[in-house]
């Protein structure tokens, strides 16, 4: 089936994690358990959300990458769950640039600056 | 496709073993994994929603022939619209075409021996029936009267109908649009036969991998979006209740979020079909390969991010529906491309105009003319005249029945002989194609006019100056359900009577016409290798033969 | 999904299935079929992150008394038994790869389940049913204090959101432990090999998913609220 267009030709053999490395990434997760749970009874404002989801997305890279394989793993894969990601993306997104921007003056500050530029726009046609 | 196309002699279907004869009982039904079968369970089950959601629209039409409503009480009506929305969109459009021709075609037209997953695909279709007997539960136990949106708060507060039920059989029905897109995605990467690159693929393939994209996609939000609703109804916390610090308009982001993509879910596969059918009987190969395939990707991703058109006026900030609305019309672009491909191909063709062509020219034109409205609908301003009224319904009916159905029963005439191995009355069925297209331009055409005088849609009654119109409009609808009814049993018949169709009578490129119909329940007695593109029609000077 | 994969490969001793030209192929399949399995659960959870921010960002004060009402202690703790549970998974299939003893295989994944198991525990039997007895319960019985002022309703909508999430959570767990009870059979019977452990690795990758969603849901629901205003529980 070498000319099989849907997977390669070359047989099983899959990339072998050492344990090693799996214990590291154990390692690393557990402290980010401790470092995000540590910095919540640290106040920094409004960056206190913004570290949590940072170390949360670190962490969900290490066990993607690592215990779920996807560094060992080129191609669809890597697609399917950055896909999954863009597209959560695109619901976050774009529901709040409606709640985000619904209790706004009709006419915001950034809106009014460019106002006067946009209101002539109809000479040019 | 391949080489081996000529090989291939007619032998009597009754003479050999296929698909339809290998086994026989209900069981062998009910339980079987082949693809092909499956895809005949869906097409039985869509064919009676489709029926159920029809009745709905004849009572809707009858009863408004008269300014005063003609027919029923108002609660009924708001029962009879929210029944036929929600039957026909979530159990007869979304899996209409993917679930029928897609579980029957994509194995075929890849050179494969099934899906990628068979026990999963009967899941999907276990799961689907009883999403069917949930909505079907509801509609027996009082109906729902909230519209096949659910806006909230009335679906989760004020509404006394069985509002949960058939919530409830949506989202059953959606896992098995999520399971149906995920085998079709792993058939179509894993399961192509040798040398079936990507560029080689049917555009119905590419199609409904756009499908599948959007199944996969867009369909958990709008479970998860109903479980919301559930909990809301059932407790009262306030998630959709403003009054309690809920904002109802998160609810319709999310319903949008999948229900606009879900518009695609039902056009993308009818453009697959289309783009089959016109090479097909033109005799020539579709004119932008690429473009076509490619357009289908463009759409299921631009379909995620204009939802917010459908909000204009509900409350949704002015500044977000600026943006939705610059992004909604770029939509148009794939879809011009798509129009503009398919007309260049008839161009120099030798066209005839057999069933399937007529619906398929039929589609062209509909869907230009849904499309084409569906600008109006984009712009700010001009939607602020036009929402909530027939012009919607006009505009999308263009789309899903125009497009999507004629789309469907194009595809349904086409591939008929492929899957019972019999032929039908061609002269039958160009003159029910013409009905249908009679019929629904009279039915629809009105309500255009309709909506832009500014008769509002939901009604049960309306202003006596608008009744010529709807009768005009009513009288298309019988014209149309005639036209439905003829291949209903034109079809039944040519099972029985029909003459033999052998295995390729529209002399057409594609794997599935290498073989013989009823194909055998293995597909491919040896795995095809394929060394042609797709519709690699012959032609002499450039011009088709 | 894994499980009707694994229904799949019962059928027969070498586990391949008709419709695949070859082994690989059918690999190939149920790993492609389980991340875009995996991408439908992201959107799934997706729709509910995406209203809780939106919610959270609505009404920032009630959303953090509702997080006080949680208990960090058992939260973090869950954290880091789903943490180990997934180190464990990742060695049954390590093990299966590597041709260890099938004990060694089903060792791993009865200690996964026993930590999946911790977590449920802790999770109903000191939070939700503690949740219970204090009354912040939505549905049922749910009171208002008088320190939340006029954020009541508020405050009941973050614990919905609470219980929501939590428990789509742990629906997920329990389906996941029934997946390792399958795999558990499977592998008794001595099923996977050093070329055949596809079952594992994907019922893994669901699992290992599940865990990812808790990742976020512990810093979501239990710390963003500011602890450091009361010095926590």
């Amino acid at each position: 089936m070498s000319e099989h267009p849907g997977h390669s030709a070359h047989t099983l053999h899959e990339h072998i994690v050492p344990v090693s490395t799996y214990v590291a990434v154990f390692i690393a997760l557990m402290f980010g358990t401790a470092l995000t749970t540590w910095v919540a009874y640290h106040n920094l404002g409004r960056w206190n959300s913004v570290v949590a989801l940072i170390i949360a997305v670190a962490k969900m890279l290490l066990v993607v990458l690592f215990f779920m394989h996807v560094k060992y793993n080129k191609g669809l894969s890597r697609i399917v769950i950055v896909g999954g990601f863009f597209w959560l993306g695109i619901m976050i997104t774009l529901s709040l640039s409606d709640e985000l921007t619904r209790r706004w003056e009709i006419n915001p500050a950034p809106f009014n600056m460019i106002l006067p530029y946009i209101s002539h726009l109809h000479l040019l046609f | 496709m391949s080489t081996a196309t000529a090989d291939i002699h007619e032998v009597p279907a009754e003479s050999r073993v296929h698909y339809l004869n290998a086994r026989y009982g209900i069981k062998s039904w009910l339980l079987t994994l082949d693809h092909k079968r499956i895809g005949l369970l869906y097409l039985g089950t869509i064919t009676f929603m489709f029926l159920i959601g029809g009745i709905a629209a004849t009572l809707m039409r009858l009863n408004l022939i008269e300014p005063q409503g003609a027919l029923v009480e108002p609660e009924t009506y708001n029962k009879l619209f929210s029944t036929h929305g929600i039957v026909m969109v979530f159990f007869f459009l979304v899996p209409s075409i993917p679930a029928t021709l897609g579980n029957f075609l994509i194995p075929l037209m890849i050179g494969a021996r099934d899906v990628a997953f068979p026990k999963l695909n009967l899941m999907s279709w276990y799961i689907f029936v009883t999403g069917c007997c949930c909505m079907l539960y509801a509609v027996m136990t009082g109906g729902v009267d909230t519209g096949w949106t659910f806006y909230t708060p009335y679906s989760s507060t004020y509404a006394h109908t069985s509002v949960l039920l058939a919530a409830l059989g949506i989202f059953i029905a959606g896992f098995s649009s999520i399971l149906t897109g995920l085998n079709f995605i792993v058939t179509i990467h894993k399961m192509r036969a040798p040398g079936m690159t990507w560029f080689r693929l049917p555009l119905f393939i590419w199609s409904m991998y756009a499908t599948s994209m959007i199944f996969v996609l867009g369909t958990p939000v709008i479970a998860v979006t109903l479980l919301l609703l559930g909990l809301e109804r059932i407790l009262h916390v306030g998630i959709f209740d403003p009054a309690l610090g809920g904002d109802p308009l998160l609810f319709q982001h999310l319903f949008w979020f999948y229900s606009h993509p879900a518009v695609y879910i039902m056009i993308l596969p009818g453009m697959g079909v289309v783009s089959e059918l016109i090479p097909a009987f033109s005799r020539k190969r579709i004119f932008g390969y690429s473009f076509v395939a490619f357009s289908s990707l463009a759409i299921a991703v631009i379909s995620f991010v204009v939802w917010g058109h459908h909000m204009f006026v509900t409350g949704q900030s002015v500044y977000a529906g600026l943006v939705f609305s610059v992004l909604s019309f770029l939509v148009a672009i794939p879809s011009a491309i798509k129009v503009f491909n398919w007309t260049a191909t008839l161009y120099k063709g030798s066209i005839s105009y057999q069933a399937p062509m007529l619906y398929a020219l039929g589609f062209i034109g509909l869907f230009t003319m849904g499309g084409l409205t569906g600008l109006f609908l984009a712009s700010l301003a001009t939607d602020v005249h036009l929402n909530g009224t027939y012009f919607i319904v006009a505009h999308f009916h263009y789309i899903m029945v125009g497009g999507a159905v004629m789309a469907y029963l194009g595809g349904i005439h086409y591939w008929w002989p492929k899957i019972t191995g019999r032929l039908y009355p061609d002269l039958w069925a160009r003159f029910s194609a013409l009905v249908i297209f009679v019929g629904f331009n009279l039915t629809f055409f009105p309500q255009f006019v309709l909506g832009y005088l500014g008769m509002p849609r939901r009604y049960a009654m309306y202003p006596a100056e608008f009744q010529s119109l709807n009768v005009l409009s009513s009288a298309g609808a019988s014209v149309l359900a005639v036209g439905y009814v003829i291949p209903l049993v034109y079809l039944i018949w040519s099972l029985k009577y029909g003459p033999p169709a052998g295995p390729n009578p529209w002399k057409a490129k594609g794997l599935e016409w290498t073989i013989q119909s009823p194909p055998p329940t293995e597909n491919f007695e040896e795995t095809p290798i394929v060394t042609e593109e797709a519709y690699n029609y012959p032609t002499v000077g450039g011009v088709s033969v | 999904m894994s499980d009707l994969a694994v229904h799949e490969h019962e059928a027969n001793p070498t586990g391949f299935a008709h419709q695949f030209e070859d082994l690989e192929q059918q690999h190939d399949a149920g790993r492609l079929g389980m991340w875009i399995f995996l991408a439908t659960e992201i959107l799934f959870f997706g729709g509910m992150f995406t209203s809780y921010t939106i919610y959270r960002s609505l009404h920032p004060a009630a959303f953090d008394i509702g997080s006080h009402l949680l208990e960090v202690k058992f939260g973090a703790t869950n954290t880091a038994v789903l943490i180990c549970s997934s180190l464990t998974m990742a060695l049954s299939i390590h093990s299966a790869q590597t041709g260890k003893r099938k004990g060694t295989i089903i060792g791993w994944l009865i200690f996964t389940m026993l930590l999946g198991a911790t977590f449920l525990f802790l999770k109903f039997r000191f939070e939700w049913y503690h949740d219970w007895l204090e009354h912040i319960m939505p549905g049922f019985g749910f009171v208002y204090r008088p320190e939340w002022g006029a954020n009541g309703p508020q405050v009941q909508m973050f614990m919905c959101f609470y219980f929501f999430l939590t428990g789509l959570h742990a629906l997920h767990m329990i389906v996941g432990l029934g997946i390792l009870t399958v795999l558990v059979i499977m592998a008794a019977r001595g099923r996977f090999t050093t070329q055949y452990y596809v079952p594992l690795e994907i019922s893994g990758l669901y699992w290992h998913f599940v865990d990812i969603v808790w990742i976020f849901l512990f810093p979501l629901l239990y710390l963003i609220g500011g602890r450091y205003s009361t010095g926590g529980h």
